[in-house]
């Protein structure tokens, strides 16, 4: 058997062996779609290689290590709200904390506004049946080409869930803190899933921290359901460290003139993959979708998106740039697809990057299959260096070459930075780019923002 | 009057392989406006490109002496935090980056080179705004990118709020007046009089009389095909205006 084989019959062994120990603590709805979702990775060849959407990341590396894949809850022997408390000056969330892609047992419930809830995913599943049997897995099987998201499925147990009901604007930002913290390697399968009512508003900012120095490899999958007038603000900042792997996909589905915007800025990990996934429903509605990433040495940053434009009169528009150092490689791929009923749609979409050293790698492809007429679409790429006309400005008024650099990539990566919406989360993660320019970050386990401890 | 602030002797420059400056002599006292005219093509944007340090041209025989210092030895950067500025024909865009940040960052560089702490916070937004005033410059640009989206006349004024701001010993301004209004031209101006100090002196490159009837000059230069061919008073500028370049070419032609 060669390295995948041997990996896809380890994940065989895995859930025959392991099922009761998996389904246990599950309600019926998330053990009910186990069975065809594995089949559904088998199907598919188990971990993607060569597929279309994987064509240039390579998983194997990734994959073959010996994890431990742990199928019930582990407590920490320390409380973690003490070990990680994060305080973005300005900035009051509410903050949730998962351990290994669990609920963390020692969550501080939030106050909120009634009838919203925020709890595990495992409770949701007890406790909320029918908003449960309405949305879990319903949108996730989009990805009907990724043996992953179908990987994550079969053997997800728990997260974080999240319910905005009708009309509920939720004023500060929910904050989930995913936290690796291990002393063995460590394979992990966190589910989120987060329903907003009619004309709710959220704002979500997820934050990906290790703790300790094991290797990881996260596959998490994130559904996201905005029924109509919703707005989701998401926000997510990739923070781990080069020993760390993640596979993140998000699903998200919109009804009638919602809003999703998000912004994914990937600052430190080993290999991160980053799913995007939109569907857009219903007329009206309209979603941008903002990405950074700034690897460096040997880190493997992979963004993928689709964007299914169905209904009439959706708006899409996508920018993600990058900042590639030393052998980092980066991959961007964004499909837009334009349904024939589809008719007024706009859909744009860029991909800009820089390259500092000559063997840092990007492939950037855009796919675009227009099956509607009266639309307007735009792709774009670019891969540039340094502009060396501003370089020798910024040098004429006294600043030297190493500043004048940082600033134009802080420059570079504001542009996409300023789309966060509020202003004290801006400031921070700006803050963060920054430090992470100048390698201020690279050694850091902990979490970056300042920590009280 | 003790050393002179700007030396140039015999200079020679080129760029890609081809010789534009072809023996520069110039001398320039503290407390002076020179101004440097010429026809189009005669080099003087090379001039103040070899004076600032950009890379591509390759000064190939004489000296620069700033301030007692051997310029061509510096950086651009070391050149700016010496004194050296140069307002450009055309200012850079610069994203992301706002026109405050860049200052603070300037201002602090040129600092720590003379050995001195970051201009304490509070008294740097009060000197921003006096400088801003000095230069008629509006207070949304601060936050705004670098010349990013500014009008011609607002990244020109832009410049001369920067030379405000910085301080310099010597300012180059190349074709800062080239498309301003006159309005704009006169603020322009204005600023750059009132910058005027007998410890630093201006170097206005220019092709048009008209930005010299608002910053009178010392002395004037005509710049033709990489030499300084003459050199006079103030008079000079209106007798270029009635005349054009023609005369002086064949002034040259005939001492040749
Ligand atoms: N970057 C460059 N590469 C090649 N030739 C240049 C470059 N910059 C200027 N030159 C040439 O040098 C000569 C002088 O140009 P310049 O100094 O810009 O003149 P001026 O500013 O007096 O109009 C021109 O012939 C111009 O074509
Ligand atoms: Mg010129």
């Amino acid at each position: 058997m060669n390295g995948l084989e041997k990996i896809n019959a380890d994940f065989a062994t895995l859930f025959k062996d392991g099922r009761e120990q998996l389904e246990a603590g599950c309600s019926a709805v998330m053990n009910g779609c186990r069975e065809e979702a594995f089949e559904k990775f088998v199907q598919l060849g188990g971990i993607p290689q060569k597929t279309e959407a994987y064509s240039y990341a390579d998983l194997v590396p990734v994959f073959d290590k010996d994890y431990r894949v742990v199928l019930k809850y582990i407590p920490q022997n320390v409380d973690m709200n003490e070990v990680f408390r994060c305080s973005v000056t300005n900035l009051v969330t509410h903050p949730i904390l998962t351990v290994n892609g669990r609920w963390f047992d020692g969550n501080v419930e939030p106050e909120l506004p009634e009838e919203v809830v925020i709890c595990s995913l495992q409770e949701a599943g007890m406790r909320y049946p029918d908003l449960f049997l309405r949305h879990y897995n319903r949108y996730a099987p989009k990805a009907d080409q990724d043996g992953l998201v179908a990987l994550n499925t079969a053997f997800a147990q728990d997260g974080v869930f999240v319910y905005v009901p009708d009309e509920v604007v939720l004023e500060r930002p929910l904050q989930i803190i995913n936290l690796l913290r291990a002393n063995a390697d460590l394979m992990g399968f966190q589910r989120n899933l987060i329903v907003l009512g009619k004309h709710a508003q959220a704002t979500v900012l997820v934050c990906d921290h290790t703790l300790s120095s094991q290797h990881f490899l996260m596959n998490n999958v994130t559904e996201i359901y905005l029924d109509s007038g919703a707005r989701v603000d998401y926000c997510q900042v990739q923070n781990q460290y080069a020993g760390a792997a993640q596979i993140n996909s998000l699903f998200v589905s919109e009804q009638r003139n919602s809003a999703f915007e998000s912004n994914i800025v990937s600052l430190y990990g080993g290999f991160i993959r980053n799913n995007m996934y939109v569907s857009l429903n219903e007329e009206g509605g309209s979603c941008d979708l903002y990405g950074m990433y700034i690897p460096d040495k040997k880190q493997v940053v992979d963004n993928y998106s689709y964007i299914d434009h169905i209904a009439p009169n959706c708006t899409s528009n996508e920018h993600f740039k990058g900042v590639m150092d030393d052998s980092s490689l980066a991959n961007f791929c964004g499909c837009i697809r334009v349904r024939p009923n589809a008719g007024k749609t706009v859909a744009y979409q860029a991909n800009n990057n820089l390259l500092l050293s000559d063997t840092a790698r990007i492939n950037t492809k855009p796919q675009l299959v227009i099956d509607a007429d009266d639309v307007k679409c735009s792709h774009g790429a670019t891969v540039g260096q340094l502009d060396e006309e501003a370089m020798f400005y910024l040098r004429s008024r006294g600043i030297g070459r190493e500043e004048a650099k940082m600033m134009m990539m802080f420059g570079f990566a504001h542009d996409i930075i300023r789309h966060v919406r509020l202003e004290p989360l801006r400031e921070k993660i700006d803050d963060l780019i920054d430090k992470r320019l100048r390698g201020e970050l690279s050694r850091c386990f902990h979490c970056t923002l300042p920590c009280r401890k | 009057m003790e050393g002179k602030l700007l030396r140039i002797r015999n200079l020679h420059a080129s760029v890609e392989g081809k010789e534009i400056l072809k023996g520069v002599n110039l001398e320039i006292n503290a407390g002076e406006v020179h101004a440097i005219m010429g026809p189009n093509g005669a080099g003087k944007s090379t001039l103040s490109s070899v004076l600032t340090g950009r890379e591509k041209f390759v000064v190939t025989e004489g000296e620069i002496e700033f301030n007692g210092k051997n310029l061509l030895d510096l950086p651009p950067e070391d050149r700016a935090r010496e004194g050296i500025f140069m307002s450009f024909q055309y200012p850079v865009e610069i994203p992301g980056i706002s026109t405050v940040n860049f200052l603070k960052t300037a201002v602090n560089e040129i600092r720590k080179y003379h050995g001195l702490p970051p201009y304490p916070a509070g008294d740097f937004l009060k000197m921003i705004r006096q400088k801003m005033e000095l230069t008629g410059i509006d207070n949304k640009l601060l936050n705004r990118s670098l010349n990013e989206g500014f009008s011609g006349g607002e990244k020109k004024k832009n410049e001369i709020f920067q030379m405000a701001v910085l301080e310099p010993k010597l300012a180059i301004l190349d074709e800062t007046d080239s498309g301003l209004d006159i309005d704009a031209l006169r603020t322009v101006a204005g600023g750059v009089n009132k910058l005027k100090r007998p410890d630093n002196a201006t170097i206005v490159i220019t092709h048009y009389q008209r930005l010299l009837d608002y910053i009178v000059p010392d002395v004037v230069h005509v710049l033709y095909d990489g030499r300084i061919v003459k050199t006079a008073g103030k008079e000079l500028v209106a007798e270029l205006e009635k005349k054009g370049y023609d005369w002086i070419k064949e002034e040259v032609k005939r001492e040749l």
